[in-house]
């Protein structure tokens, strides 16, 4: 993750969202990156976008929660909710598996920051929505799936 | 042109509960218009920062499979009322917003 | 175009223990809307009649805590905000739209629509916001058009939140368009040949196909709605989109059988308290 890191930082390939960001003063330069870069945004599998994000085998877990309906009322504004149990839970990614871009958000936490988050996503299809979570070095997985329908009889 | 975001901070226990609505179309590049036919281009939210009294809690990034207007939730433990969280976004064209609220 | 032959469900709807008085003098309103309360709530036991308000929802937990989730910020605030500033904007005599509405606006949405014995019709919430317009030197909005009405109505309408649906039926001439309302709704119209009743009387409560049908106590008290978070719906908008969708042309929102048909409509939701500008799928 951090060689990841470093290359972004470096490489004019990251120069989308890091440079603008330091350039509005958000991140200083060296400050570590928190994003992933923006060629796991634009990975149009699963495994591009977590090769993309440097994320290995996640171990599936237990600990961490997904909330999110069985049938999504409208694929354009799926509410999903990820809890953390992992003690020392440093990030926290959310992807939708059959979406044309899986990777749809991703957040670090710091100071008092827990390992939570709540949002709001876009779903094409029914599909496992997979929540990534780092906890030191090491990083888990949960899913679940929701299920997208189209059409229907609403004005 | 950005229109303003909005923060909602309150404290439950000794977590503040830290909720934010962005207003962004936050448009993937993939959707037709309907009256032209063409493509409308990719403009999303790509990174949000988020402080409280000056010091990072959160980074996060996006693409546009968030949901137009983001929103995003997120928890603080340690913080107090009175504390201040301050909110930025960048978008894909360089455009960006920022907001504060006082933790309540 | 040639008159169709239609029927009506009433006398159907005696099979299903409704009785609604379709043509005899015992007929009120009340009974009317006590009649398919008792209906439903047979039905289905264990739905609180106050959760109609919430449609489709009422009947099933996966999609009320959608609902829930996303009514906690909603996406459309900017929305609301866009018609709270053309409510606050003086027209252009100098007056606001507070000054020449009943109550200056607040708590009044669940009167209407209401007979005018004046006018000798049925006047609807966007009729009275488009004579204060006239009024006071500017022109009517189109009640079919979302962004002019219907934004402004978005946050309009919710200076009356809370305020339980208060729709009266006073006199021959109420009577009269009351019933007018009542044949539309359970008039079989239209290629697919439905009643408004087909559906949301005989299968409010059931799904057809995919969708879960809402029964129609409760739904003219949580209008507009904003569908998919971002699609501003008023309600003879969505009278429309029913119409269409039974393959049926569509009658002119705002004309005499859209209002009475909004009229009768409401009628049905008396008591349920109001809450505008919501989210459905």
């Amino acid at each position: 993750m951090n060689s990841l890191r470093r290359n972004v930082l470096k490489s004019a390939a990251g120069a989308g969202t890091v440079a603008v960001a330091v350039a509005a003063g958000l991140l200083k330069p060296g400050q570590a990156l928190a994003a992933y870069p923006r060629s796991a945004y634009e990975a149009k599998s699963l495994a591009d976008a977590m090769k993309n994000m440097g994320v290995a085998s996640p171990a599936d877990s237990k600990d961490i929660v997904i909330k999110a309906p069985d049938i999504a009322e409208n694929g354009a504004v799926v509410p999903v909710e990820v809890t953390s149990g992992i003690a020392g839970t440093t990030a926290i990614a959310i992807l939708a598996e059959k979406n044309n871009t899986p990777l749809v958000c991703d957040f670090s936490f710091k100071g008092g920051a827990q390992g939570f988050v709540s949002t709001r996503i876009k779903m094409g299809a029914t599909s496992l929505v997979r929540a990534l979570v780092t906890a030191g070095d090491k990083t888990y997985v949960a899913a679940k799936e929701v299920k997208v329908t189209i059409g229907g009889c609403g004005g | 042109m950005a229109e303003p975001m909005r923060i909602r901070a309150t404290m439950q226990g000794d977590v503040a509960d830290i909720k934010v609505l962005m207003n962004h179309p936050m448009e993937t590049g993939q959707r037709k218009d309907a009256k032209t036919g063409q493509l409308v281009p990719a403009h999303y939210i790509t990174t949000v920062t988020a402080t409280l009294n000056g010091a990072p809690v959160l980074e996060a990034g996006m693409g546009g499979g968030v949901s137009r207007n983001p929103y995003l939730g997120f928890k603080v433990k340690g913080a107090k009322a009175g504390d201040k969280v301050a909110v930025n976004w960048v978008d894909n064209t360089g455009d960006k917003n920022a907001a504060e609220a006082t933790v309540g | 175009m040639k008159k169709q032959t239609i029927t009506t469900l009433i006398a159907g709807l005696a099979g299903l223990g409704i009785a609604l008085g379709a043509a005899t003098a015992h007929a009120t309103p009340e009974a009317d809307r006590q009649e398919l309360i008792k209906y439903f709530t047979n039905k289905y036991p264990n739905v609180k009649l106050e959760d109609y308000v919430y449609g489709a929802l009422a009947f099933d937990a996966d999609s009320k805590a959608q609902y829930e989730s996303i009514m906690e910020f909603p996406p459309f605030g900017s929305e609301i905000d866009k018609g709270q500033k053309m409510w606050e904007t003086p027209l252009k005599s100098g007056k606001k739209y507070s000054d020449c509405l009943p109550n200056g606006g607040k708590n009044i949405a669940g009167n209407y629509p209401m007979f005018d014995e004046a006018k000798g019709k049925v006047v609807t919430l966007h009729d009275a916001i488009n004579d204060c317009r006239v009024a006071n030197g500017e022109e009517a909005y189109k009640v079919n058009d979302m962004k002019t009405m219907g934004t402004l109505t978005a946050y309009m309408r919710t200076l009356s939140d809370g305020m339980l649906m208060n729709i009266k039926v006073e006199g021959p001439k109420a009577m009269e368009a009351y019933n007018d309302g009542k044949k539309t709704f359970f008039t079989r119209k239209g290629q697919l040949n439905f009643a408004c009743a087909s559906c949301h009387v005989q299968n409010g409560g059931n799904y057809l196909r995919s969708e879960l049908i809402s029964p129609p106590v409760g739904h003219a008290v949580h209008w507009p709605v904003f569908r998919g978070g971002d699609n501003l719906v008023t309600l003879q908008q969505r009278y429309q989109g029913c119409f269409q969708q039974v393959r049926q042309v569509s009658p002119p929102q705002g004309g005499t059988t859209m209002n009475n048909l909004e009229y009768f409509h409401s009628a049905l939701s008396n008591g349920l308290p109001m809450k505008a500008s919501v989210f459905r799928k």
